[in-house]
């Protein structure tokens, strides 16, 4: 059966290049970068030039590259380190639409710790407004944390703003770069942010590492003890293959920026212009102007998500949903809920990203497959006959 | 991925029975597009009650579609008052078995078929009985659907209770009175089977030891649920006196929690006449 994948927001194929280069770092070059000899040697300079390749996606130098072992570590880090570093601020500002990674550790730090926690909400695309976040910058905010896109809509938020706003009041800000990384350009000389986040397994390198953009100068608590590795910040055994396996994936990301801005775009705005046309009663997720390249956010009202992704899955298209029934709890997308998008038309969203593997024939079959399924749904459905009346 | 049986599968890839008999003898409709997921059930009846036809509308999740067509399965061929004795039970052996965060999937099943019995005895037409009190607002779910669900499954937990009938999954703001309505239905059920007698003196050794067992038993698993605990620092006659750990110590509904909890578990297991005091550190 064919088989598509358009949940590359999930996680991404691991990249043969990538895969490639990894493979001796398991098998032949095993040494610890820490070790005296030349096995040591040469992976400590596989690390080294790893570093300088991330460094190079974020046009940052290599020390100020921290590598983790994903994202969540990554934004923990970022989080827990700073909080820890200003003990006497007890105030974090961050979105309603925040993956759990941050969302659920400021909450902890406001139920456990006492902290004063602002999440600040967002317009029906999915917009946070800069006026309010200026109005709640306080003299003993610790840290901004706020997204750079919203992994289920692909809503971007002005980066560049909001670290002119947070830095001119002198706060720290830390960006969970997670799902722009390889998809929008990152330049840290230009953007004056003081921690971002990034995810192998979002670029094309495998699961299980990620990294921690920390400026020079900026004061982070260790959240590792236990090293000297990453230069005190994190203790552990580097991940040699996989941090190779980063660097690589990283330097692709930058080859291909240009590709995902045109021919993946393109894929997308055909994706969403096919599925318009062709099924009834769609509604588009976000703002579309400011959005993520390859993602695609569709409710179907009156059908459920899960039912779709299911027969989706047997005809092997792959997607995700911000259904309720996807997630365990019975509450949809909190993201599509901070935009107060009707429960209604949360049940039934779909959420579609492509990748550089992405193919005009694969986005046709989607289109082709698309529509029966909803009006199978439809059929079943007893408000089925509601829409398109 | 999935966590369905073929069976569940198979009744959401081919579902027996999708539609909507013209002219039903009766039927019912549980649900609303807000909640997630809704079913109509329309059956066709011979004189004999028996039902001859039935068919199901559902806005749901594959386990949703699956439960009614499986519902519709089940209930061909019976009478009403046959059909009136299936539980959800039934529905999801039918299935084989459904993941318990989808047993609220064969609790809606059960519900649109009591709704179409009920249409067909009253003639009401009320989408959903709502009688009794409403404890979880979000879903809407009366105390005697939370009391039913626990009897006819027999849960033990609030996560269990929410996974049968949706009751807690909301704002979350209803869980301390479900966890209430399962302590006093699991309570009796427990109580009526196999509570030793309590002597009617207890010497004080005894008293201690009874009252350590109950915190033990009855009192202290609820509590590191949600990371608290209890310590017994003495027992001065009736005056039973606790300390308060973990977030308990912080939690300010502790003086509820020594009322409602502690001390009527006390007094339910070890004597009536015990008060229990919280030392505050």
């Amino acid at each position: 059966m064919k088989r598509v994948y358009l949940d590359n927001n999930a996680t991404t194929r691991v990249a043969d290049e990538v895969f490639e280069e990894m493979g001796p770092w398991f098998t032949e070059e095993y040494g610890n970068p820490s070790s005296m000899h030349t096995y040591g040697d040469r992976a400590g300079k596989a690390v080294r030039k790893a570093r300088e390749r991330v460094a190079a996606l974020l046009n940052c130098s290599p020390e100020e590259i921290l590598i983790t072992s994903c994202g969540t570590e990554s934004d923990n880090t970022a989080i827990r380190g700073t909080l820890e570093s200003y003990p006497t601020k007890r105030h974090i500002i961050t979105t309603r639409v925040e993956h759990p990674a941050v969302r659920v550790t400021c909450r902890h730090f406001k139920s456990h710790h006492g902290y004063a926690l602002t999440e600040l909400p967002v317009d029906g695309k999915g917009r946070i407004s800069l006026s309010e976040l200026e109005d709640n910058l306080r003299d003993d905010t610790a840290l901004v944390s706020i997204m750079h896109a919203n992994n289920e809509t692909g809503v971007v938020f002005p980066l560049e703003r909001i670290a002119e706003i947070v830095k001119s009041r002198g706060c720290i800000l830390h960006c969970d770069a997670v799902q722009t990384a390889g998809k929008l350009p990152l330049d840290m000389r230009r953007v004056p942010v003081d921690l971002l986040s990034i995810s192998g397994h979002k670029l094309h390198a495998p699961k299980g590492v990620g990294a921690l953009f920390v400026r020079h100068g900026t004061k982070l608590s260790p959240f590792m003890l236990g090293g000297h590795q990453e230069g005190g910040k994190r203790a552990g055994t580097e991940n040699v293959p996989y941090i190779v396996g980063l660097g690589k994936a990283c330097e692709l990301a930058l080859k291909h920026l240009d590709d995902e801005n045109t021919r993946v775009r393109a894929l997308r705005d055909k994706l969403q212009a096919g599925l318009v046309a062709r099924c009834r009663d769609p509604y588009l997720n976000g703002d579309t102007m400011d959005r993520l390249p390859n993602t695609l956010n569709i409710s179907f009202e009156f059908v459920e998500g899960e039912a779709i992704l299911l027969l989706m899955d047997a005809v092997g298209i792959a997607a995700s949903s911000g259904s309720a029934c996807t997630s365990g709890s019975l509450e949809p997308s909190h993201v599509l809920r901070a935009m107060g998008i009707p429960f209604t038309r949360a049940h039934g969203s779909i959420r579609y990203s492509l990748s550089r593997y992405t193919t005009e024939e694969e986005i046709d079959y989607v289109i082709e497959k698309m529509p029966p399924i909803i009006e199978r749904l439809r059929s079943m459905s007893p408000f089925g006959r509601s829409a398109g009346q | 991925m999935w966590d369905y049986t073929d069976k569940v599968k198979d009744h959401f890839l081919n579902p027996r029975n999708v539609g909507e008999i013209e002219n039903p003898s009766c039927w019912g409709e549980v649900g609303s597009l807000a909640c997630g997921d809704a079913l109509k059930l329309t059956l066709k009846l011979d004189e004999k009650e028996k039902i001859v036809d039935a068919k199901f509308l559902t806005f749901g999740c594959a386990s949703a579609i699956a439960s009614s067509s499986a519902l519709t399965e089940i209930i061909k061929g019976m009478t009403l008052s046959e059909a009136d004795k299936v539980t959800n039970q039934d529905i999801a052996k039918y299935l084989g078995e459904l993941p318990e965060q989808k047993m609220h999937c064969s609790v809606m099943g059960r519900e649109a078929l009591e709704a179409a019995i009920r249409n067909f005895r009253t003639g009401s037409t009320e989408p959903v009985a709502l009688k009794g009190r409403v404890v979880c607002t979000c879903f809407g779910v009366t105390e005697e659907e939370v009391e039913r669900v626990i009897r006819e499954n027999t849960l033990t937990e609030v996560e269990q209770v929410t996974n049968y009938c949706k009751a807690g999954g909301g704002c979350g703001s209803c869980r301390g009175e479900i966890q209430r309505i399962i302590d006093r239905i699991q309570g009796v059920a427990a109580a009526g089977d196999a509570t030793p007698q309590r002597p009617k003196r207890l010497t004080v050794m005894q008293k201690i030891k009874m009252i350590e067992e109950t915190i033990d038993r009855e009192i202290r698993p609820s509590l590191v649920k949600d990371g608290g605990d209890l310590e017994l620092i003495d027992v001065d006659g009736n005056r039973v006196i606790v300390g308060t750990r973990g977030t308990c110590a912080s939690c300010p509904a502790s003086p509820i929690t020594m009322k409602e909890l502690v001390e009527a578990k006390l007094r339910e297991f070890v004597d009536e006449n015990l008060v229990v005091e919280e030392e505050k550190i």
